[in-house]
């Protein structure tokens, strides 16, 4: 059996086994691969969100270590020294000698370090691997410090503002260095630059543009970065980011042709100057051209599995599109971002206020386009990229006018040909045929079948749209133990007067149910007045939060949220928190939601410190729960010289009708008192502004991840009128939106919108108001403090252990160390994933 | 020569203190913390209580179910799935977890000691 060897394992080499595997099913060839790093390859591109967990499984590429390919032989940690093209072999680190009838070379690059004075100090690193970076958090977090961390990142281009984003994420303040007048000179142009300078800046990161970096000294366990335009920084580490190197030692030692610039030279079919070796991805110099993108590479490992498998194939045009979301901010470029076309002329748009600037590049009857640049809002970028080299569907200012304004490119728009997912190459046809022909009628489908949407995901969104546009269904069950959708769920609850989950899925589903189904179907019980949320069954149906009545923490231990209706509070009271949180050592904080936060209780010391609390007259605050949170207040008329309503009163009247209402997701409304609205209630998901004559009920706002501004439902209402409307708001929402979604998205999704929503509470439209509002009423009769419920049954209370052999002994494995003289968690190092 | 393996058992608690569909956690000699899980039919199982995934010691306070009729706990954290039966997480490729033997002797748990 001929063997082929492959020398490195990044993601192209991984591409390259699935596709040689792919089109050889019976094994033909027999596959040695030679991995420099101790792991199989995983998701570089996706390296920077490495620090969100810590867990090298969040990057794993799917089948990377071709678990039962017997044909398949990775040898991890095994790197490959030299080539012998007579005797066709390669030799290894640890002295192997594999023979091989067809090499590839996926080597990759190796990050360039400039050779500045100080380069190699203690404290300087580099931004490629997951060792790269465990070995940053190391210097980061173990230093002792004396406040603030810092870090200078030396390269402004894409991986070096990467760099800076998870510097920032591990908490440290950066600094950029690039010699370029603007950031990513590669990808934006100076207008783009200008406006991505100032979004990041804003951000807590220092740039430094159109200046070298002379050196780097040591100064104590310090570290002092010289720039050329004078001035020193002084940091705890520095990370070089200043572009990467192919890695064509292999060749060059073999004596195989180089390109101009390094890199392992081949022809359009990748093909070295030997006819048995290929090189692909990074250290590939295709025609002489080194690409530093994911993309490409898989394009070239497509091309000579086929080659290996008995087919053809050649480099295609590619594409170097780039978007991504840095800190925040995004920033895309794609197809002539520079206008190098012969005739291209450029339309752009900067929008200061706004924080946008968009460019679009035009052939020059303005037609067809070639290229753009987008900064701050890159929505668009998937639909125009796909359209380049193409007919424009509207006239080019239009399409960049300000939102609203503007011309929506629809995926209607765009051709058959037009490429949907660059990173994989896929274009709309394929995608519409597995809609079609395969039928794909689910997002993790079409992933499956047609690999869209597999590296950097930002073509996602694009897929739903496309299923939809299908008239594809997206199915709404809420998982694979019950087909009904939530809202349907809910009705079948309320009609049969279910009261248990065993009953519902053993009735109306199958299986015995998981994470998803479980917490849903709580809910609806809940709202449904079924008593204590950890009665009986119910307490295994509960997500932690729920069944402990308190937020889990990242070290296990778990957080306390007393209710203080409206944010006020009593001397008295706050002096009753200060003592528990004395008394237990609990970390504190002031919330977003106008109250306090007691962290770092474990299981155990839960009703301890909730029966200190509950004796002292507090309640749950529901922090844990789908549920109401916090109604805000400003301080209103009582004080405030604007004020036109009593905002503190109405706030509280509202946080205690509706508190403990259990509801697909959490509910959050505020109460300003006049209309300089310092109650932000337009962000949440019921906010009331008083005017002179009553109150405006506005709906459907949200902070967090996609904020959007409360629409007005009615206006000058009297408070009687505001809570009915409230009421049926809420009743409605809690029994026809799906899990996990807010007001928001569900008005969004709403069928007639906002009208319809008028229409139904407000005009009765549907009959259902009588309904609603007894709904309610009797939500707030059955309402009962939660932890009192517990504090008073000895059965719930003796679950709040954390050891069911050892009550009383808290987990050992959790640890506190001191921060501006509080505790914080101690996590025990970097979670080692078991193997 | 033949080699003998020997068990030994540690007693946990009155099988009355597991609720069914629902993980209690149990300290072992060492510090090891095992969680146990019931599922109806007096089916018990013992995994680590340690979640790979997270780093907490947790395991214990997820909600049991199934996945495609595979018997798993989420984990209460991030919410990767770990199989009762073998430890294997359905949700990171290469992770598990330690299982260990489990049984009820005259209506008390039994953990095999690691
Ligand atoms: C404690 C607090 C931060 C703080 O120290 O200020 C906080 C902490 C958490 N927030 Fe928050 N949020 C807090 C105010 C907010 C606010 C501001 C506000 O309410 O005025 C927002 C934006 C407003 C909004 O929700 O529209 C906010 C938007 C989120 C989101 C994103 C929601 C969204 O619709 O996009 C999440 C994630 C989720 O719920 O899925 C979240 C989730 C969380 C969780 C529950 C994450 C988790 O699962 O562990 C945090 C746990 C809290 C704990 O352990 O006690 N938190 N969170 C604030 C508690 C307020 C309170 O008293 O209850
Ligand atoms: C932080 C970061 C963000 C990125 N973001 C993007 C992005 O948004 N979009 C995008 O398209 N690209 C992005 N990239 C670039 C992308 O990751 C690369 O283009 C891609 O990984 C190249 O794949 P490769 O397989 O050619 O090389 P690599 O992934 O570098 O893999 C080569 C492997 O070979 C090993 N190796 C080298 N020499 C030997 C030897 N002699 N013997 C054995 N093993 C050897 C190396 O250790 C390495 O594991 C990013 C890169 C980084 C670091
Ligand atoms: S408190 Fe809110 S914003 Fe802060 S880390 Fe937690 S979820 Fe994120
Ligand atoms: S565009 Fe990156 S995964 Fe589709």
């Amino acid at each position: 059996m001929p063997t082929l060897v492959v020398a490195g394992h990044g993601m192209v080499a991984h591409r390259l086994v699935e596709a040689v595997r792919a089109e050889d099913p019976s094994g033909s060839w027999h596959i040695v691969v030679l991995s420099e790093e101790p792991r199989p390859a995983y998701d570089r591109v996706a390296l920077t969100s490495y620090v969100d967990t810590w867990d090298p499984a969040t990057l794993a590429l799917p089948g990377s270590d071709y678990a039962g390919d017997s044909v398949v032989d990775l040898r991890l940690g095994e790197l490959a020294v030299s080539v012998d093209r007579s005797s066709k072999t390669v030799t290894t680190a640890s002295g192997d000698v594999v023979s091989y009838d067809a090499l590839v070379l996926a080597t990759g690059s190796r990050p360039f370090v400039p050779p500045v004075p100080g380069h190699d100090l203690d404290g300087c690193f580099v931004y490629r691997t997951i060792e790269d970076l465990d070995r940053i958090r190391a210097a980061a977090v173990d230093k002792p410090g004396r406040g603030r961390r810092s870090a200078v990142v030396i390269g402004g281009g894409l991986l070096g503002l990467e760099a800076a984003k998870a510097l920032r994420d591990m908490g440290l303040s950066p600094h950029v260095v690039e010699m370029a007048p603007r950031l990513m000179p590669l990808q934006v142009d100076e207008g783009g630059g200008a406006l991505l300078r100032r979004l990041i800046t804003n951000l807590d990161v220092t740039v430094h543009t159109g200046t070298s970096t002379d050196a780097i000294e040591a100064d104590g366990s310090r570290l002092l970065a010289k720039l050329g335009n004078g001035t020193e920084l002084d940091v705890d580490l520095v990370v070089f980011s200043a572009g990467v190197r192919p890695r064509d030692d292999l060749a060059r030692q073999s004596g195989l042709d180089l390109g101009p610039r390094g890199g392992v030279l081949t022809d359009a079919s990748c093909r070295t100057s030997d006819p048995a070796i290929y090189a692909i991805g990074e250290c590939a110099a295709v025609e002489g051209r080194v690409y530093g993108i994911v993309a490409p590479g898989y394009a070239m490992a497509e091309i000579v599995a086929a080659q290996l498998t008995g087919g053809a194939g050649t480099f295609p045009e590619p594409d170097t599109s780039t978007k991504l979301k840095l800190m925040g901010v995004d920033v895309a470029s794609f197809g002539d971002a520079h206008a190098q076309s012969e005739g291209a002329l450029e339309v752009a748009v900067n929008d200061a206020v706004a924080g946008t600037y968009k460019k679009l590049v035009v052939t020059d009857d303005g037609k067809t386009l070639l290229g753009g640049v987008l900064v701050g809002d890159a929505t668009e970028y998937n639909t125009l990229r796909a359209l380049v080299g193409r007919p424009l569907p509207a006239e080019p200012g239009a399409i960049l006018a300000p939102a609203g304004g503007g011309a929506a490119v629809g995926v209607d728009a765009l051709p058959d040909a037009a490429q949907i997912c660059s990173c994989n190459a896929v274009s709309k046809g394929a995608i519409t045929n597995a809609i079609h022909e395969d039928g794909c009628d689910t997002v993790p489908k079409l992933k499956a079948c047609t690999r869209a949407g597999t590296a950097c995901g930002s073509c996602v969104p694009l897929l739903g749209k496309l299923l939809s546009a299908a008239g594809v269904e997206q199915s709404k069950a809420v998982c694979e133990h019950f087909p009904q959708s939530r809202a349907e769920l809910f009705e079948i609850v309320q009609a049969t007067r279910i009261t248990t989950f065993s009953e519902l899925i053993g009735r109306y589903g199958s299986g015995s149910g998981c994470a998803i189904c479980k917490p849903a179907v709580a809910s609806i019980l809940a709202t449904l007045g079924n008593g204590h949320v950890l009665g009986g069954e119910q307490m295994t149906l509960q997500d932690t939060n729920d069944r402990y009545l308190a937020n889990l923490q990242r070290n296990g231990t778990y957080s306390v949220v007393p209710r203080i209706p409206g944010g006020e509070i009593t001397p008295d009271k706050l002096i009753v928190i200060g003592e528990v949180a004395r008394d237990f050592g609990l970390y504190t904080k002031i919330t977003g939601g106008q109250r306090i936060d007691l962290f770092g209780a474990t299981v155990d010391q839960l009703p301890l410190i909730w029966r200190r609390l509950v004796d002292a007259g507090f309640e749950s605050g529901h922090a844990y729960g789908k549920a109401l949170r916090t109604v805000k207040s400003c301080v209103g008329s009582t004080w405030c010289r604007y004020g036109v309503q009593d905002s503190v009163g109405l706030a509280i009247e509202l946080e205690l009708r509706y508190r403990g209402l259990r509801s697909p997701h959490k509910l959050k409304s505020a109460v300003s008192g006049c209309a300089r609205e310092c109650a932000e209630a337009r962000s949440k998901d019921f906010g009331i502004i008083a005017t002179e004559n009553g109150w405006n009920l506005y709906v459907g706002g949200n902070g967090g991840t996609t904020p959007r501004h409360a629409e007005l439902l009615v206006s000058d209402v009297d408070t009687a009128t505001l809570i009915r409307t409230i009421d049926r708001f809420l009743m409605f929402y809690v029994r026809t939106a799906d899990r996990l979604q807010r007001t928001a998205p569900w008005i969004e999704e709403l069928e007639g919108g906002l009208d319809h929503l008028r229409a139904v509470i407000v005009d009765d439209s549907l009959g259902i108001c009588e309904d609603l509002d007894a709904a309610m009423v009797k939500h707030v009769d059955n309402y009962a403090d939660e932890w009192k419920g517990v504090l008073e049954d000895p059965e719930k209370l003796a679950r709040f252990t954390s050891f069911v052999n050892a009550p009383g002994t808290p987990d050992p494995a959790i640890s506190f160390r001191s921060e501006r003289q509080q505790k914080v968690p101690v996590m025990l190092g970097v979670p080692e994933v078991r193997r | 020569m033949t080699t003998s393996i020997q068990r030994t058992w540690t007693a946990i608690c009155p099988a009355g203190a597991v609720p069914e569909h629902a993980g209690v956690a149990a300290l072992l000699d060492g510090g090891v913390q095992v969680a146990i899980f019931r599922l109806p039919g007096d089916r018990f199982f013992a995994l680590s209580n340690w979640d790979p995934c997270s780093g907490a010691a947790v395991l214990s306070r997820g909600i049991v179910g199934d996945a495609d009729g595979v018997p798993v706990v989420a984990s209460p954290v991030y919410k990767e799935r770990f199989a009762l039966e073998t430890g294997r997480c359905l949700d990171a490729p290469d992770v598990s977890v330690p299982v260990y033997e489990v049984r009820v002797r005259e209506g008390v748990v039994e953990v095999e000691s690691p």
